[in-house]
């Protein structure tokens, strides 16, 4: 039924959009000079039919059903549903849909065969009566768009206008959708401190989130400082950005200046492959290679190093940041005018003489803001350090020792026996919260530093 | 062409410093300079001028190898540098253009201060001792090219903040500052309004004093006013060379006149 509506929208839509253009074309046959182009016409009156009853389509979509609900709870016997709680009334509304559905379970009261039977007849006329409606709604808007065409309508404002309007609200949905966000973030985070008090969690070298939740769980009073598990997060983008900054800026500058033409055709395509991988497959590689790796190391050298090492995260994390830092950097060199890097040549420098001194200093805000997305990136990467970092917050900086991550704890935090009522569900939208200051910020300061940059060569 | 003041073409030197015999320039599959023979005189202002695409560009890029920069790019023929091969295996391209400097048609200082632009060539050839010398350097450099006066007290400044004019001046100056044999100029002043122009222009005869300028452009005017050769380019040809009075007051070959009088080009 729905298609069958969406079909006929767009029938009228192509109609209105003929019988306009016509109209219009007719009138200038006439010898009337028009405003706006016969197509324009068209288009306005495919637009005021569009637009409207697909609204009116996707709004009936989204509540017809809880009408419905309601309709057939409201039939059903008086009394049936007195005393009944809002969990239970759910369940019997569950139970009449899937009879609605013909999938019936053991023998249900006559009462329920009754009301699924209605709610049967209920979707039938809903369905019915959408297509009716849609038509109306459609066949009203062409007759109205067909009365505006005369020589004097300006059908290209009206029509672009309506575009406009359109192209607000795609813009709007993802700046409304973060406000969505970061406003249920704070609601949580805001519940968090009503518990635990802010110092305490902004200072508080302790991590320990284990509480009890319910009366008969044994547990440790939690402790809820984040700094140790920051450390972590620290600790790990250290390592990480040590290992790919260097690897992905030299092989940017390898392909940019020096590669022969052949070797960087095979090349960025394969560094472009890495940046497809999946951070779950990046996990998988660091649990079962570099960990092992790492640990056969640590045995032949005596050092210690954990099982869970932030080396083995962090290094695994900087392969999956090389291609991103090297398409930066790659594209901050490309975009050095190449009168650059005549100039630095014509005056006898050598290529490396040409990269180091000219072409590095004025790819460097490229770059920078580059490495600080890669910054970001890190921070908030999950799966990797999920399946390869530790549990247990410790104070260290030892990336030879097991951290834990911010991301990490958010996840065990969440996963398993979880009341939104407690600090230890909550302290994780507290976490998130402050993940998302610091990446908001690095962010924003990246994005000042290559905007500042492109100023400097357009 | 009233402002074609034909004087001062007494040509001060007739020692040749660069010779080029049978050059061919091939991009890709096209032959872009066909079997150019040029002696450039020292001490000498030679212009080339052609209608665009004519291969006058690409010549002057073979005389310091900044064609070897474009991968698609292939010369043949015989170039010397005061007798020795330019294109010879053994000669080093980075040499040889700390030796035969260049200024572009678009000014492109580098993104660094007024100073360091200039010091950078003395700098990577070592050319100075101390910080002495290479403030000397750089001084004498900017004087040459008559922009010492407007940035002596703002050399820590950018060099990209300076006016196109400026700019132009700046990259002249940073090309003398490594005391080149030659300067080749691609068309460098074309980026330039008439005043800046006009100085750039006052400039290049000052400089033929010490070196030999090779200057590309597409105006007819400014090679009668600066050059005392004159080389004209058709469709990757080599077409008449000569004194540049006798090239726009008594060309020898048709084509020469139709494009100074205004009829090719």
């Amino acid at each position: 039924m729905t298609l069958i509506a969406f079909l006929l929208l767009f029938a009228a839509a192509i109609l209105g959009y003929v019988l306009n253009r016509s109209a219009a074309r007719s009138l200038r046959a006439g010898g009337a000079q028009l405003h706006s182009l016969s197509t324009f016409h068209g288009g306005f009156a495919a637009l005021l039919v569009l637009v409207p009853t697909f609204l009116f389509i996707i709004l009936w979509l989204l509540f017809h059903a809880s009408v419905l609900d309601r309709l057939t709870m409201g039939g059903l016997p008086a009394g049936t549903l007195d005393g009944l709680d809002s969990g239970a009334t759910q369940l019997i509304l569950a139970e009449i849909k899937s009879i609605a559905g013909g999938r019936i379970f053991g023998s249900p009261e006559p009462w329920k065969i009754e009301a699924a039977e209605r709610l049967a007849g209920y979707r039938a006329m809903s369905a019915n009566l959408m297509l009716g409606l849609t038509a109306l709604l459609a066949l009203g808007l062409l007759v109205i768009a067909r009365r505006t065409v005369s020589p004097e309508f300006r059908a290209r404002q009206r029509a672009e206008g309506i575009i406009k309007g359109l192209m607000i609200f795609c813009s709007s949905v993802a700046i409304f959708t973060t406000i969505g966000i970061i406003a249920s973030l704070v609601f949580e985070t805001v519940r968090f401190f009503q518990m635990v008090p802010w110092h305490e969690f902004l200072f508080g070298t302790t991590w320990e989130p284990q509480m009890p939740i319910r009366a008969d769980q044994i547990a440790a009073e939690g402790a809820f400082g984040w700094l140790p598990v920051f450390l972590g997060t620290l600790v790990i983008t250290v390592v990480a950005l040590f290992f790919a900054v260097p690897i992905g800026l030299l092989s940017a500058i390898y392909l940019n200046e020096f590669a022969s033409p052949r070797f960087r055709k095979f090349a960025k395509p394969v560094l472009e492959v890495l940046a497809g991988v999946p951070t779950v497959v990046y996990g998988f590689f660091a649990v079962l290679t570099i960990a092992p790796a790492l640990r056969t190391f640590g045995e032949m050298t005596g050092l210690p190093i954990a099982p869970n090492t932030a080396m083995a995260a962090g290094l695994v994390m900087g392969v999956m940041l090389i291609p991103f830092i090297s398409s930066f950097a790659d594209d901050a060199l490309s975009a050095v005018p190449r009168a650059l890097r005549d100039g630095a040549l014509a005056l006898g420098a050598t290529r490396a003489e040409t990269v180091l001194n000219v072409l590095f200093p004025a790819a460097i805000p490229g770059i920078v803001g580059g490495v600080l997305l890669a910054v970001s990136r890190a921070i908030g990467e999950t799966m990797i350090v999920v399946m390869a970092a530790g549990l247990m917050a410790k104070m260290t900086i030892n990336p030879l020792d097991s951290v834990t991550t911010v991301t990490v704890q958010i996840v065990t935090l969440l996963i398993g026996d979880t009341s939104f009522d407690s600090p230890k569900t909550l302290a994780a939208f507290a976490l998130g919260f402050m993940l998302f200051i610091v990446t908001l910020g690095i962010n924003v300061l990246a994005l000042r530093i290559v905007h500042k940059y492109r100023e400097i060569y357009d | 062409m009233n402002d074609m003041r034909i004087v001062e073409r007494t040509v001060d030197s007739h020692q040749t410093k660069i010779t080029a015999r049978g050059v061919q320039v091939y991009y890709g599959e096209k032959h872009a300079l066909k079997d150019v023979d040029v002696d450039i005189l020292d001490k000498t202002v030679t212009a080339f001028i052609g209608p665009s695409g004519c291969g006058k560009s690409t010549f002057l890029r073979c005389l310091n190898r900044m064609n070897d920069t474009v991968a698609i790019a292939r010369v043949q023929g015989d170039i010397r540098l005061d007798g020795d091969d330019i294109y010879d295996k053994r000669v080093d391209p980075v040499q040889l253009r700390a030796k035969v400097g260049m200024v572009f048609q678009k000014p492109n200082p580098f993104p660094k201060s007024i100073y360091d632009n200039v010091a950078y060539g003395p700098r990577i050839h070592g050319l100075t001792a101390n910080k002495a010398e290479l403030d000397a350097i750089v001084e004498t450099s900017l004087r040459k090219a008559a922009l010492w006066n407007e940035v002596k007290d703002r050399l820590a400044e950018s060099g990209t903040g300076l006016s196109g004019g400026q700019q132009q001046r700046l990259c002249i100056a940073r090309a003398i500052a490594t005391s080149p044999e030659v300067l080749l100029m691609d068309e460098p002043c074309s980026a330039l309004d008439p005043i800046a122009t006009a100085q750039v222009e006052e400039l290049i005869d000052e400089l033929r004093s010490q070196f030999s300028v090779v200057i590309v452009t597409h105006s007819m005017q400014q090679a009668a006013r600066v050059s005392q050769r004159t080389a004209f380019f058709h469709l990757g040809n080599l077409v008449e060379y000569g004194e540049t009075g006798q090239i726009f007051t008594n060309p020898k070959d048709p084509r020469t006149e139709s494009y100074i009088t205004g009829r090719i080009g």
